[in-house]
């Protein structure tokens, strides 16, 4: 975090270099993460517990086991590639060190999301990374499509994300605690968890992008590819598939769970394998296969059997792997031929052919074909769910099988598409193909796929390389050591007859590809989660436009009108309903009768006199009447405060009155003023009723005795009422003293804005009138 | 009154007033320094010291308007308010560094010539952002209410003679 702020300012000296320099603290991390990595053998754990915020039981705990040390090694490690691949990519430009920032700070929340043990830090990193995402998509800000696809990605997961707050609300206070560790250790039941379970998914599903809330991440690819490879393939959208796999072992078992679970990761995984196959943006072919994957691992893992989470955890890394190489090499190829249009890109493969081995050997690893790693952890994928002897288990693993054939479909179109010649018809006949002029990608451009590549290859040949990983990782869920271990051959199984089908499938998918599309054209769209959200959004915006049209209409009586009837209605029904009032005095010495005479007088005179300024005065004079009363009670501060307050009051009114005529405009009580005047008389009255139950209505010894005791001793000083002021009270004092300076600010630029329109326009509006309101409120926050 | 152009703008100005108001400033903000310092063990404290003070300003501005409370300003109302939010905080913050709690009071007794014992909380520097707190929203509310442009009432126009109040 400390490297991200200074990016910036390193930019400006090292342009794009500064790529370099960030890929410093996840290399960092990674070599940490296998340093630290045995620790988390046999299912242990490293914990680091940081109090935050003591009074409210929040801390930051940490926690380090397998299954976070696999999320470390694919967050920082990709992290690493990516910036280095980063530097290619971006040219030179001011906004390098400020991207590369967000970047970092990413891969911080990232960080900070899986290893975080306390569920309210886990909100807070879930929700930095839904920011940062925010932002990266909205890099290239001037574009439309990038500020919308933006917003949506927002919109989406930060409303997820509230919502699984409130589901780790719901099960921590039934666990009697936030640690995720201890939680899962010993699971809480009953409906309110049940309910829980339910928002905690919501917010795993939108931020995995699930079925229906999918359609962000399609939206999310206009941003820059680095952040495509990084955010929304690799890691960012893993982290609901996180946390459905903390969760999924002891929750697995709750009734809402597993219907939810392998229902939506299975039409999302359908879903996202026939989209893919529609596309013609070599990203969007690549996102919706994400999407197909994400609901791929969301099965897997909210199965929570034993098998089926060492597969999910497997796939995660294979995932990461390959996808992020890919996104990568799409990269490079818009970079270097200015199109993602798989029907305009046209023998690439020829002229580059190192860059077309790597995407051949990436996207058959998507596609499951050994011996890659994606082979390795989908023939596991296929035996756990084959071998699950429950009664979804056929259906999920039918549905599994299928979308396994459109993975193959989809991957094979990326490879054709992108490297191979361009189809006949449409683009060839116009001559819009790119392909052969294009200019080749500098070798360090398209060194950090090829490495991810090399990955692939090494960790599917030899299984053991990645085995003790996944192994730990499954342990930390399971608590107990896996019973068997990843491998290329497991022998003549189910699986591998499955594997070899989908294959088949898939291939011949591809040789009729022709008629898969047209069969795919025909099947009319249906119903898009994306019109459903730009519904959705429009309707909000709508209703709050009527809404506002509503409520702030713009008439001052009707805003008074509204608040008081609502302070003569909420306080003053109870209040009538429960009326004690207090024993009378008439006074207590006779300067009292005297001064409360004049008052009265003053009072009444003001809601008769015609002209303003009278009014004002006539104003003034109770309240100094009431300093009078003060300073009879004994009340020194008081007094004097209000007698300042007053003469403070009548200076300001007549400033502003200046501006208005100078006597009351003279009108009859009409019919339809009817409803005012009842307003205003009632507000009186309740004025009245009130303060004098609140005087009687003493249950509890005044504090004020407290104080009197304390204010020497304690606040070092013999004025008890500036004691409590600035020392017992000094919190609220602090509080006012900012409301006043936030209401005076408010006022100035008030009537600032007021006296500019007047001078433009040349006629006097409503300024003023505005003016009159706003110092009456400034003032009452003055008394 | 001696350049004609000002004249238009500034009305008559009494001499009384000005004379009078010229000998009180100083001693209405000496009075409210006093109560701001006194504050802590007799009436007074650092809002109505701000009040005081800022009521000495009302009177430079009935006096002499606008210019003349410009013409004594050294410092823009917001900074004002600034600085005094500031302090306020700052008093509050800096227990934290020895180990108090928010907004934690140390008292100091300081041996002074002339005044004698002097007995120092530090909630006076608190005080002191609340007093400044109070003087900078004065200023502003007069500097923007009090602003020559919309000078002439609306009254005036309307009513000739309607106009006597302030």
């Amino acid at each position: 975090m400390v490297t991200a702020a200074a990016l910036p300012l390193a930019a400006r000296r090292l342009g794009n270099r500064v790529f370099h320099l960030a890929a410093l603290p996840p290399l960092a991390a990674v070599a940490w993460a296998f340093r630290e990595a045995p620790a988390t053998d046999a299912g242990g754990a490293l914990v680091e517990d940081v109090e935050w915020l003591p009074s409210l039981g929040v801390s930051l705990g940490f926690r380090f086991d397998g299954l976070a040390a696999l999320m470390v090694a694919l967050v920082a490690g990709i992290g690493a590639l990516v910036f280095v691949y980063a530097r290619s990519y971006f040219d030179d430009g001011a906004d390098v060190g400020r991207f590369a920032a967000t970047l970092l700070v990413f891969s911080g929340s990232m960080l900070g999301l899986v290893l975080a043990d306390d569920l309210i830090a886990l909100f807070l990193f879930w929700e930095l990374t839904s920011v940062t995402s925010f932002l990266l998509i909205g890099t290239e800000d001037e574009k439309v499509a990038a500020r919308s696809g933006a917003m949506q990605a927002l919109l989406i997961t930060a409303g997820g994300g509230l919502a699984m707050l409130g589901g780790f609300v719901l099960v921590a206070e039934a666990a009697g605690t936030y640690s995720l560790s201890e939680i899962v250790a010993d699971p809480p039941s009953g409906a309110a968890v049940d309910w829980g379970l339910v928002l905690v998914l919501l917010g795993a599903f939108t931020k995995s992008a699930q079925v229906p809330f999918h359609s962000w991440l399609p939206r999310a690819m206009t941003a820059p590819t680095p952040v495509s490879a990084y955010l929304h393939s690799a890691t960012m959208v893993k982290a609901g598939v996180y946390l459905v796999a903390r969760w999924s072992p002891a929750f697995a078992t709750h009734a809402p769970w597993r219907p939810i679970v392998l229902t939506v990761g299975l039409a999302t995984m359908l879903l996202g394998g026939y989209r893919a196959m529609r596309q013609h943006d070599l990203k969007l072919v690549l996102a919706y296969g994400t999407i197909s994957q994400l609901g791929l691992m969301v099965v897997l893992f909210g199965a929570g059997t034993p098998e089926a989470t060492y597969a999910g955890c497997a796939l995660l890394l294979a995932h990461g792997v390959f996808k992020a190489a890919l996104f990568m090499l799409v990269g490079v190829i818009d970079h270097q031929t200015h199109t993602r249009d798989l029907r305009m890109l046209d023998g690439l493969g020829r002229r580059w052919p190192a860059v077309a081995a790597t995407g051949v050997v990436v996207a058959a690893s998507m596609a499951g074909v050994p011996p890659l790693l994606g082979f390795v952890a989908k023939e596991e994928a296929l035996a756990s769910l084959g071998g699950t002897g429950a009664g979804w288990g056929p259906w999920v693993l039918g549905g599994v099988v299928v979308g396994s054939v459109l993975t193959v479909a989809y991957s094979a179109r990326f490879v054709l598409g992108a490297f191979g010649p361009a189809e006949e018809g449409g683009f060839v006949d116009r001559g819009e193909v790119v392909g052969a002029d294009a200019p080749r990608p500098a070798p360090a451009f398209v060194a950090p796929a090829v490495v991810l590549a090399g990955v692939t290859v090494v960790c599917g040949l030899v299984p053991a390389t990645v085995d003790p990983m996944v192994g730990r990782a499954f342990e930390s869920l399971f608590g107990r050591e896996a019973h068997h271990h990843l491998a290329l051959w497991h022998g003549i199984t189910p699986a591998l007859g499955l594997s070899a089908l989908v294959l088949a499938a898939g291939a011949l998918a591809v040789v009729r590809r022709r008629s898969v599309a047209e069969l795919q054209a025909r099947v009319a769209g249906g119903p898009s989660a994306q019109s459903a959200y730009d519904r959705s959004l429009k309707g909000m915006l709508q209703a709050a436009d009527v809404l506002t049209g509503k409520v702030q209409n713009g008439s001052l009586p009707v805003y008074l009108g509204v608040i008081l009837t609502t302070l003569v209605v909420v306080p003053g029904v109870p209040l009538l309903l429960d009326l004690e009032l207090p024993e009378l005095r008439v006074a207590d010495r006779p300067g009292q009768v005297v001064v409360g005479t004049v008052m009265l007088a003053a009072a009444l005179a003001a809601a008769m006199v015609r002209r303003r300024f009278a009014a004002v005065i006539l104003i003034g004079a109770v309240g100094y009447g009431m300093a009078a009363l003060f300073v009879l009670q004994g009340a020194p501060d008081l007094a004097i405060t209000q007698l300042l307050i007053e003469t403070l009051s009548v200076v300001m009114f007549v400033l502003v009155f200046r501006h208005l005529p100078a006597t009351f405009p003279r009108r009859r009580i009409r019919g339809s003023q009817a409803p005012r005047v009842a307003v205003a008389v009632a507000a009186a009255a309740f004025a009245f009723v009130f303060t004098l139950a609140a005087v009687g209505a003493r249950s509890e010894a005044p504090v004020s005795d407290e104080y009197l005791t304390r204010a020497e001793p304690e606040g070092g000083g013999d004025n008890v009422v500036n004691v409590v002021i600035v020392d017992f009270r000094g919190f609220d004092t602090m509080g006012e003293i900012t409301v006043l300076a936030v209401a005076v600010l408010g006022v100035a630029a008030t009537v600032r804005t007021g006296r500019r329109e007047r001078t433009r326009d040349g006629v006097p509006d409503d300024g003023p009138r505005d003016v009159a309101v706003a110092v009456a409120e400034g003032e009452g926050e003055a008394g | 009154m001696s350049e004609p152009r000002s004249t238009a703008i500034e009305p008559r100005r009494s001499v009384i007033l000005d004379v009078a108001v010229r000998a009180e400033v100083h001693t209405l903000l000496l009075v409210s320094l006093y109560l701001l310092f006194a504050g802590h063990n007799q009436p007074g404290g650092g809002f109505s010291g701000g009040l005081v003070a800022s009521c000495a300003f009302c009177l430079r501005y009935v006096a002499g308007g606008e210019r003349e409370l410009a013409r004594h300003r050294r410092v823009p109302p917001p900074w004002l308010l600034g600085a005094g939010l500031l302090l306020a905080v700052g008093t509050g913050l800096a227990p934290l560094f020895t180990g108090g709690q928010f907004l934690e009071s140390a008292l100091a007794d300081l041996e002074l010539p002339v005044i004698g014992t002097v007995h120092l909380a530090s909630v006076l520097v608190f005080d002191t952002g609340v007093y400044l707190v109070v003087v900078g929203m004065a200023l502003l509310l007069l500097e923007q209410f009090g602003a020559a442009d919309g000078a002439e009432p609306i009254g005036t126009r309307e009513e000739p003679s309607g106009e006597g109040g302030a």
